[in-house]
């Protein structure tokens, strides 16, 4: 039996008999391009991570390349065969250490400001800004490292100190470009804590700055965590700044104001250059984007385990 | 100020609240005892939890919302030049409509609170004299260390009085701390709130009628004034038994014996 509507509800169509299911079209599509979309990003990976582990092979694979000396050696001198990866190692560190000197304390500090203390008003103005300075291309920040930042720490430690191309340089450009990144991420996650925990500690007695670092604070911990390890992986994948102001050359120095080469920083040098396909040094660039996959993976899951002790879960 | 008598804690003179240009409250004049239960009752939207939060100065937290007149707390207006409104929630303090423990342990719920305000005693005491005045110490004494949140509705709102409670305020101002609850955990929270009267002063808001007159010493009836501007204001305010059985004004009656509201 169908069912008739009357008056102002006869605008529903009849209704069927039963309750069996019906077929819904439009859910099964939409859900089709949705698995779609999410299968498309794993296979994306995963063949990123075939590529680099089929060509990286290639490269151990080469009777002049010993796993132990590339993980260990000091040199990466490809042209006499030593293949040592830890002076690009620690100069991708030592400058992302660097970055995130500057980007960590001036970056929550700014999300903090602009989530607990900035009027709606100047939230409104400052927060695009912020987001517009992170879209400014790299190689704008690189040469403001070479043309400003390095000139600067010269004349501040010395011409003999401060080497032309330096980590400490790119490493404070670096931060200045992460800086607005952790700010504007940490900033959503403090402003997603409800205005009830807010209250709670204002009905306490507390000061602005209580229930801003005590309660607002360690309430976002896992999104400002987040933050933080988007952040470290953007310093230690980024290229385009360490290639212009830090690179000369892979140099094994925990000085900040030598040069030195980062892996991205090798690797797009070497990619400039005329590599022949399928030789050691063209495959050896496998191998440090393999290692350098390796590294932000490990600190992805350490980081995340260290969230999962420490954050706050509200509802 | 008219009467500087030492039987009450708050006094309210020609208080209006507004949020911006909107005016909430008008016109409100009462005073609270000291160590009773004061409810305000009356329709949603009338003010009511405006007015409470204006007794702790919660209010400015809002963006735009200011208050002319004044409220007195022992005699100093807590709208005066220089009073610090930190120190008056710390003598004011408040539970809300919805339970908002922090998420962090039962025992750092309560503990927060005093160390901000510098305890130096034996905070284990603390934690469990409140947890005790607040009737929740007996359910969570093995589970001081477990977040908050993992309590029922009923038990996080009384840990929310007992976080109050751990500061030593003065008065609680609580609003409408039962609408969210079962009617098991309200009855908690109301004999609750009998003990508690000996230490401190109470002023609860309530839709219920009910729990008006079962907890409450005084109640003030709140209606929006009738003159189109759609502010409230308190329209009868007195003892709780005659507010329910001899109100003198019309509307109060009407609104306590469910005719209307
Ligand atoms: N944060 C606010 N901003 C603007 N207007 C508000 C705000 N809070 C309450 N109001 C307004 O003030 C009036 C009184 O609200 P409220 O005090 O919450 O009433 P009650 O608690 O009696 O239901 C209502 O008209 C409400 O819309
Ligand atoms: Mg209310």
């Amino acid at each position: 039996m169908t069912k008739k509507y009357n008056g102002e509800a006869s605008g529903y169509p009849l209704r069927e008999e039963g309750l069996r299911k019906r077929p819904r079209a439009g859910e099964i599509l939409i859900q089709s391009i949705l698995f779609f979309a999410g299968f498309f990003s794993i296979f994306t990976t995963l063949g990123i991570v075939y590529e680099l582990g089929k060509e990286a092979l290639l490269f151990f694979r080469t009777p002049e390349v010993k796993l132990w000396d590339f993980l260990t050696g000091t040199a990466w001198q490809p042209h006499i065969n030593q293949f040592g990866i830890l002076p690009l190692v620690t100069s991708t560190f030592i400058t992302s250490a660097i970055a995130m000197t500057i980007a960590i304390p001036l970056g929550l500090a700014a999300a903090v400001y602009l989530s607990e203390y900035a009027t709606e008003k100047v939230r409104k103005t400052l927060k695009p800004i912020l987001e517009i300075l992170a879209g400014i291309p790299t190689i704008v920040y690189g040469y403001f490292a070479l043309m400003f930042v390095t000139p600067l720490l010269r004349s501040i430690f010395g011409r003999d100190v401060v080497e032309i191309y330096n980590m400490a340089s790119g490493g404070l450009v670096m931060g200045i470009l992460i800086l607005p990144l952790v700010a504007s991420m940490s900033e959503d996650a403090l402003n997603a804590v409800p205005l009830a925990l807010r209250e709670a500690a204002y009905g306490l007695g507390a000061t602005k700055l209580e229930v801003a670092l005590k309660v607002v604070f360690p309430a976002a911990l896992s999104g400002i965590a987040a933050a933080i390890i988007v952040g470290v992986s953007r310093a230690i994948g980024e290229t385009m700044i360490v290639a212009v102001a830090v690179g000369a050359g892979p140099n094994f120095t925990f000085n900040p104001f030598r040069g030195a080469e980062t892996m991205t920083g090798h690797i797009v040098r070497m990619s400039g250059g005329d590599l022949s396909y399928d030789s050691i040094d063209y495959n050896s660039i496998f191998a440090i984007g393999l290692m350098l996959f390796f590294i932000t993976l490990t600190l992805n899951i350490i980081s995340q385990r260290i969230v999962q002790r420490f954050r706050e879960v509200y509802e | 100020m008219d009467t500087l008598d030492n039987r009450y804690v708050i006094q309210a003179r020609n208080l209006g609240i507004y949020y911006g240009d909107f005016k909430a409250v008008t016109d409100v004049n009462m005073d609270i005892e000291r160590n009773k239960i004061t409810a305000i009752i009356g329709p949603s939207g009338c003010g009511k939890s405006t007015l409470l939060r204006a007794f702790n100065r919660m209010n400015e937290l809002v963006p735009g919302a200011r208050a002319e007149g004044q409220v007195f707390f022992d005699g100093e207006d807590l709208y005066a030049k220089g009073v610090d409104p930190v120190e008056v929630r710390h003598r004011i303090g408040m539970v809300f409509q919805k339970p908002n423990p922090f998420p962090k342990s039962i025992y750092e719920n309560i503990a927060w609170g005093a160390r901000i305000h510098g305890f130096r005693g034996n905070m284990d005491k603390l934690v469990e004299h409140s947890l005790r005045q607040a009737a929740l110490w007996d359910e969570v004494k093995d589970i001081l260390h477990r977040s908050g949140l993992a309590l029922s509705g009923g038990q996080q709102q009384r840990l929310c009085i007992a976080r109050a409670i751990a500061v030593q305020p003065e008065v609680i101002l609580m609003d409408e701390p039962a609408s969210a609850l079962d009617p098991i955990a309200t009855l908690k929270i109301e004999e609750l709130m009998q003990d508690l009267k000996k230490d401190y002063t109470i002023v609860i808001v309530t839709h219920n009628m009910q729990q008006a007159a079962r907890v409450s010493d005084y109640t003030a009836m709140m209606m929006l004034v009738n003159d189109g501007s759609r502010a409230g204001t308190v329209i009868e305010f007195g003892e709780t038994t005659k507010i329910f059985t001899r109100p003198s004004d019309k509307r109060t009656e009407d609104y306590v014996t469910g005719r209307f509201g």
